[in-house]
Order: structure tokens, then sequence, then C-alpha cells
């Protein structure tokens, strides 16, 4: 739609402008939610090549790519690409495409603001990375940080690394600001809190943690800042501070923060399985209530990242039997999307191919979750391959997982055609054996004793750490694969129609596909 | 009454986001260079261009709101966003009032050897006493003298809750369509601020050069001056934003229903307020 149609009309009813300034000056949530989505993805492709250099070097006893101190600096600048580049700004970018779409709202609640939360980014970003660039390299403590790894023995380059999280973490407060003032304030009539679907209840809760803890995360890199530029003692024994102190600080950010990344995947699942087992979710005011507990949990258990650190007995104790609560309000959530599936009438399009991924994989990534939450059992896996292997599970088979089974089931709606189902099948069952190759066999690393974070390992680790390297490659290329069929389908297809998969329940499907660029101008009426 | 004043007012496409991102990166940035050696100037550039944003960007959104364009959910979108914000703010504070206990209870004593760290002490620190306020086992920053209570602190408790009150009063004028007791009011509320942020000048003066108390001097140090310090940074801006509030009231900016903007800044002002009572307790009281 050209611009010049509307222009006798009221402001609202313009189409999308063109150029270049559409993407940089716009409050549209469409397009800020296609800028986070491609942002994430390009996040995802660089963490991605890192994740490659850190698996070739590993590929074989010995060193042979990279010397040691690039290679932290891989696994740091890894993790932090994922955690704050990928997965963050996917979740976020989806919120903003279907949180107004679901809740039959115009547009987000602060528009401009919406614009600035994404548009930091990619400065922050550009911060982040240009200190790979740098004398002395780039950060290369780990993407946890830890002090005094990153006050007094870190390089220069760590200023500018402070800055970057100051910054991501700022956008992020604003992003989490407007989805809480969208869904508290922009619901259509009728749509009362417990008719919300259950991809805003999770974001909305995600929301909360992300106002909770970002600031946390704030004051966590200032002390680092003032630490080492202003002569403070917050890390520093000598003056009265602690260097585990930082441990508390960063995790009391740090555990809320994971449950930041899967409750909008568990919000995606609980919209695809319902849609694909043609049945209502099954328990659905138990699921809003477990998403809240975990939530409500998720900010008393931080400490059980530092058995190994030193503790009060008491105190591993207490972060022992209040991690270990948090199975019961996830085993909910699983029973419950195995009871929607339950006699059913069950198809298996690519959007419900990933949930049920999801399912299998991030409950498996649970339950080694579970055996570290033992803290006589998490001294034997810390800081080992078995770690590792858990939260890549958690986050790759499930954080990961829930956002492309998201992008393939709203893609339809977004472009108005459906992704090409023999393709994303094909990536689906790429991905799915890969990444369980890539994964799988560093349990057994773990357990049999491969520290997480060297370049280098000694003989009997070989053989697992060869499959482990092929499955990461083959993984890392089936992404690429991804990238193809997404572009493809913005291309053309097969067109999509406006309820796109068959009996889909909500509002996003009563709209026309591909979305009109304004949405529900007048709010729908929900019966 | 213009058409969209109607629905929710949608603005249009803004550049002032991407002017707020370019100077929050130069200056970031900038700062980050500045302590590597770097010229200042890219870090003054990028805090101007942020102000130049902040000026441009609340001046578009008073226009609006002059010009009516926004309507009752749009007030109550601008009052959830507010509220969060002053949340975020809150659980920044509380990150560092969670080093101070911290420290006060846990790393401290434990490196005088209490709980089963008896051999700390001997091992490392021999003869440290683990008392609060300390600046550390290896005597951090020299000796010092602690920051009392009873002296420009106490007096800045009274300046700053008296200011509650003034902001208090000053919207019971908005209410009543008093704009002597409102412009009054706000007057007398940044006069307090401002007095409150020249004792703490005075009280950092007399740390420096007189009690050899500074935010090298070790833990007490460290918390006393990054939990004052970030406290005094929100009374500046708290301050500021005052200022424009009561600039806007000398104008007639605003309504006695409608006058959003002067709550958020009275909300704001009260956070900082509460903030300082915490720290008057727990950094200047219970030493």
């Amino acid at each position: 739609m050209s611009t010049a149609t509307a222009a006798h009309d009221d402001h609202h009813d313009h189409g999308a402008p063109a150029g270049l300034m559409r993407w940089v000056y716009t409050t549209n949530h469409k397009d800020i939610g296609t800028l986070y989505l491609w942002f994430s993805f390009v996040m995802f492709m660089i963490g991605g090549s890192f994740a490659m250099v850190i698996r070739a070097e590993l590929f074989m006893p010995g060193m042979q790519v990279v010397d040691p101190q690039f290679f932290n600096s891989m696994t740091t600048m890894h993790g932090l690409l994922m955690v704050f580049g990928a997965i963050m700004p996917a979740m976020v970018g989806l919120a903003n495409w279907q949180i107004p779409l679901m809740i039959g709202a115009p547009d987000m609640a602060l528009p401009r603001m919406n614009n600035w939360s994404f548009w930091i980014l990619p400065f922050a970003g550009t911060m982040l990375l240009s200190t790979m660039f740098m004398e002395g390299g780039g950060p290369a403590f780990g993407w946890t940080f830890y002090a005094p790894l990153s006050t007094t023995f870190a390089p220069d380059s760590t200023d500018f690394f402070i800055f970057a999280i100051h910054m991501l973490g700022f956008s992020s407060i604003m992003g989490s600001i407007n989805v809480i003032a969208t869904v508290l304030n922009m619901r259509a009539p009728g749509m009362t809190l417990m008719k919300m679907p259950l991809f805003v209840w999770t974001w909305l809760i995600t929301a909360f943690l992300l106002i909770a803890v970002m600031p946390v995360l704030a004051g966590a890199v200032t002390m680092m800042l003032t630490d080492r530029n202003f002569g403070t003692s917050f890390f520093s024994a000598a003056g009265g501070g602690d260097p585990v102190m930082f441990q508390h600080v960063f995790w009391f950010f740090g555990h809320p923060e994971v449950y930041i990344m899967i409750l909008p995947a568990f919000g995606v699942v609980s919209q695809i399985i319902p849609t694909f087992a043609r049945k209502p979710l099954f328990g659905y005011a138990s699921m809003v209530y477990a998403t809240a507990s975990i939530a409500f949990l998720s900010f008393i258990v931080w400490a059980h990242h530092m058995f190994t650190v030193g503790m009060p007995v008491a105190g591993e104790l207490y972060f022992m039997y209040a991690t270990v609560m948090i199975a019961v309000p996830t085993a909910v959530k699983v029973f419950n999307w195995a009871a929607t599936m339950w006699r059913g009438s069950m198809t298996f399009e690519p959007p419900m191919l990933w949930a049920l991924a999801f399912v299998f994989l991030f409950t498996l990534g649970g339950f080694t979750g579970l055996m570290m939450g033992v803290a006589p059992s998490d001294m034997q896996y810390h800081d080992t391959y078995f770690i590792v292997a858990h939260f890549h599970y958690v986050l790759v088979t499930g954080a990961l997982f829930g956002i492309i089974a998201a992008v393939y089931y709203w893609l339809p709606k977004w472009t108005g055609y459906y992704p090409d189902d023999r393709l994303s099948k094909l990536h689906f069952w790429w991905s799915a054996i890969s990444v369980n190759v890539l994964f799988f066999p560093q349990h057994f690393l773990g357990l049999a004793g491969m520290p997480r974070r060297i370049p280098d390992y000694s003989l009997q680790f070989a053989d697992w750490n060869m499959v482990s390297s092929i499955g990461g490659f083959a993984f890392g290329l089936g992404q690429v694969f991804f990238f193809f069929i997404i572009v493809k389908t913005i291309r053309g297809g097969e067109k999509a129609t406006d309820e796109c998969w068959e009996d889909a329940q909500g509002l996003e499907w009563t709209i026309a596909s591909p979305a009109p660029y304004h949405t529900f101008v007048t709010p729908p009426e929900i019966k | 009454m213009s058409a969209s004043n109607e629905g929710y007012y949608l603005p249009e496409p803004s550049h002032w986001p991407i002017v707020g991102s370019i100077g929050i990166f130069l200056m970031l940035g900038g700062f980050a260079n500045f302590l590597h050696g770097g010229s200042w100037i890219i870090m003054a550039t990028g805090f101007a261009v942020v102000v130049y944003m902040l000026f441009g960007w609340f001046g578009m959104v008073i226009n609006e709101s002059q010009n009516g364009k926004y309507n009752a959910q749009v007030d109550m979108s601008f009052r959830w966003g507010m509220s969060w914000f002053i949340f975020s703010e809150v659980m920044f504070f509380a990150a560092f009032f969670g080093t101070l206990f911290y420290a006060r209870i846990f790393s401290i004593p434990w490196l005088g050897g209490a709980s089963n760290n008896v051999m700390t002490p001997e091992l490392l620190w021999q003869g440290f006493e683990a008392v609060w306020p300390t600046n550390g086992p290896g005597n951090v920053g020299g000796d010092y003298e602690v920051m009392g209570a009873w002296g420009l602190p106490a007096i800045n408790t009274l300046l700053l809750l008296s200011s509650g009150v003034t902001v208090t009063i000053a919207h019971w004028g908005l209410k009543e369509g008093n704009r002597t007791k409102l412009i009054l009011g706000l007057w007398a509320t940044v006069a307090l601020g401002a007095a409150f942020l020249a004792c703490q000048v005075l009280e950092y003066g007399e740390a420096y050069n007189h009690m050899n108390l500074t935010i090298e001097s070790g833990m007490y140090g460290t918390t006393f001056f990054m939990l004052t310090g970030f406290h005094g940074l929100h009374v500046t801006l708290g301050a500021t934003m005052l200022l424009v509030i009561t600039l806007r009231a000398m104008k007639g900016h605003f309504t006695h229903e409608n006058h959003f903007a002067f709550e958020a800044v009275a909300w704001y002002w009260h956070f900082v307020d509460v903030v300082w009572l915490g720290l008057f307790i727990f950094v200047y009281w219970l030493v």
C-alpha cells in the first residue's frame, strides 16, 4: 500500500512508509517486532559462528585452531551474544508482533519508547562486539563475568563490555515496561486477564521478572566499573568486600534471567499444542498459576549456582530445597501439555513438531537440572560439561526451539505465505537429530570429569568431543538453512488463509494474512 | 475535537529515539574511552545529544498533551509506565543495599573468623577486628573518621521530609485550583531539594578534606559513597524534573484533573525520599 492513497484520510490509516527511515523512525509494533527478530537472527548467526570456533578447537585434543585466550573470549562472547543478543530480543520481537494482535490492541502502549528499546540494541551489540578488536582482546572471563577475573585481571575492553550491558539492560527494562503497560491497559473490551492467551500471560510475568532483575545486573556491572576504575572494594576482601558477593548479586539477576528466556517459550508451546491437537489447553488456570509460581520461586533459589563456592550448610540446604520445589510447577506445565494432546486430533505441521521436540527435550534438560539442584550431587558435576549439556538442553532445545516453533507458527500471519512444508520438516528433523548428537554426549563428558571452558583436554574425552563437534557443525548448518526457508517464505509460496491453521483459536487468526500494517484500530468485542 | 482524540493516540514515526541511542552510545563509549586515557570530548558530546533528545522528546509529549491528543487510556499507560520505572529504580538501589547488608552480616564477620572461618584471620588477616564500620583487614585507604548521623545528615533528612510535605501542599493547590499555593509549594520543594544537594556537597567536602573518608576507604567508604552518591544523582534528576514542572505550572499547563506529569514527578520525589530514609538508618545511624 502506498502512503499517497491514504493521504486524505486520518493518519491512522496510513500503510507502511517507504524507505530506510521507515525502520529507523517507526512506531509500529509489527515493524519493531520484525526489527527485533532480524536483529536476533544476526546475533544468533554471529554467536553461532563463535560456537563453531569452540567446537572446531574441541574437535580433537591438543591446541589446533585458536590460542587459549581467544578460546575463552569465544565462550564468553558466545554466551553473551546468545543470551542478550539472540534469545532475549527474539522473545521481545515475538511479544511486539503478537501481544497487540492477541489482546486486540491497536499497538503497544508506548510506541515511541518501543522504538527506542529496539534501537539501543544495535548500538549495544556494536559496543559489545567491538571489544574483540581492542588491545588485550575481548572479555574472556565467561558470560557470568565473575570477579576478580572481570575486575582485577580483565583487559581494558571490559569497561566497554560493562557499558554494553548497561545499554542492553536499559533496553530490556523499557521493553518490559511497554509489555506490562500494554497488557494491563490495552486489552480489548471483554478480554479479561483470565481470558488472555497463555503467550500473553507468560510475557506479562516475564516482563515483571525483567524489570525486577535487570536493574540488579546494572548494579552488578556498576560495582565492577567502580572496583576497576574508582577504587571501591565491593569484590575485594582486603577492603572488607567479597568476590563471592559478586556471584550473589549476579545470580540474583541470573537465575530469574533463565526463566526470562524460557517462560515466553512456555507461552508459545501453550499456543501451538492446543491448535494442532484441536483441543483447548488443558488446565488453563493452573498454567497461569504455575507460571507465576515459577517466577516467584526464581527469586529465591539463586545460590544453587554457587553450591561449591563456599556457603554455610544452612544456605546450601535452603537453596537446594527451594530449587527442587521448582520442579512442581514445571511438572504441572508438562503434564498439562501432555493432557492437552491426550485424545486430541493431532496433526504434525512444522510448528507442532518443534513444540513437541520442545516438550521432550526441555523436560530432559529439566531433569538434569534436578540432578544439579541437589547440592551433594552438584558437587560432582559443577563446572563440567554436564552443566554445559544441561543449559544447552534448556536454552537451545528449550528457548530456541520455542522461538523457532513460534516463527513457523506465526510466519504465515506475518508474511501471508506458508513456509515450504517439505523444507520446514527437513529443517526440523535435521536440527532435532543434530542437536542431540551435539549436546547429548556432553553429559557423558561431564560425568567423566571434563571441565567446561577449556580449549584442550585429556585423551579419554576425545571420542565424544568429536561426535559432539560433528553434531555442532551439522546443527549450525541447519540454522543457515532456516534463514533460506524464511527468506523463501517472505518472497512467496502457498497463500495463507486468514485462519492459517485449521480451527486455530485466538484474535490473531481473525485478521487478514499477511496482517495489515494497522490492526484493531477499533477494538474487537470479546465474548 | 479532532478525530485522533477519540481512539487511542498512536504517535507518528519519530526521530527522537535514534537520536537518544546515538547520544547514549557516544556518552557511554566516550566514558569508557576516557577511563583509558581518551579525551572527554566524545563523552560530553554524547551527554549533550542526550540532553537535546530529552528536551525534544519531552517537548513533543508536552505539546501533544497540551493539544488534547491524549485520552484517559493514554494517561493510564503513562501511569503504568512511570510506576514500573520507579520499581526498576527501587531494584537498582536494592542491589546496593544488598551489598551493604551482605558485607555487614556475612563477609566482614567471616573475615574476622565467624562461622567456620576460624583460620581466616589466623592465616591471612591477623589482628583484624571485624566491626562495622570498617575499611577491611587491609586498612584500605588508611585511617578515616566515620560520618556521624546527627550533623548534616540529620539536617538533610529534615530537608527532604519537608520537601515531601511541600510537594503535597502544591498538589493540594493544584486540585483546589489555587495557583499561588501550587507554584509556591513547587518552588519550596525545588529549593529544599537544592539545599539538600548543597548540604551533601558540604558533607562530601568534609569527608574528603578533613576525615580522610573517601570512596577508596574500604567497604565503609565504598557503600557510603556509592549509596549516597547514587541517591544524590537521583535527587539531582528529581529536582530538575521538579523545576520543569514548576516552570510548566507557571505557564498554566496543568488543570485540576489533568496533571499526570506533576504526579509522576511527585511519585519520583517520594521514592527518592524513601530511599533516603533507608540510607539515613542503615548508612548513617546504625553504624
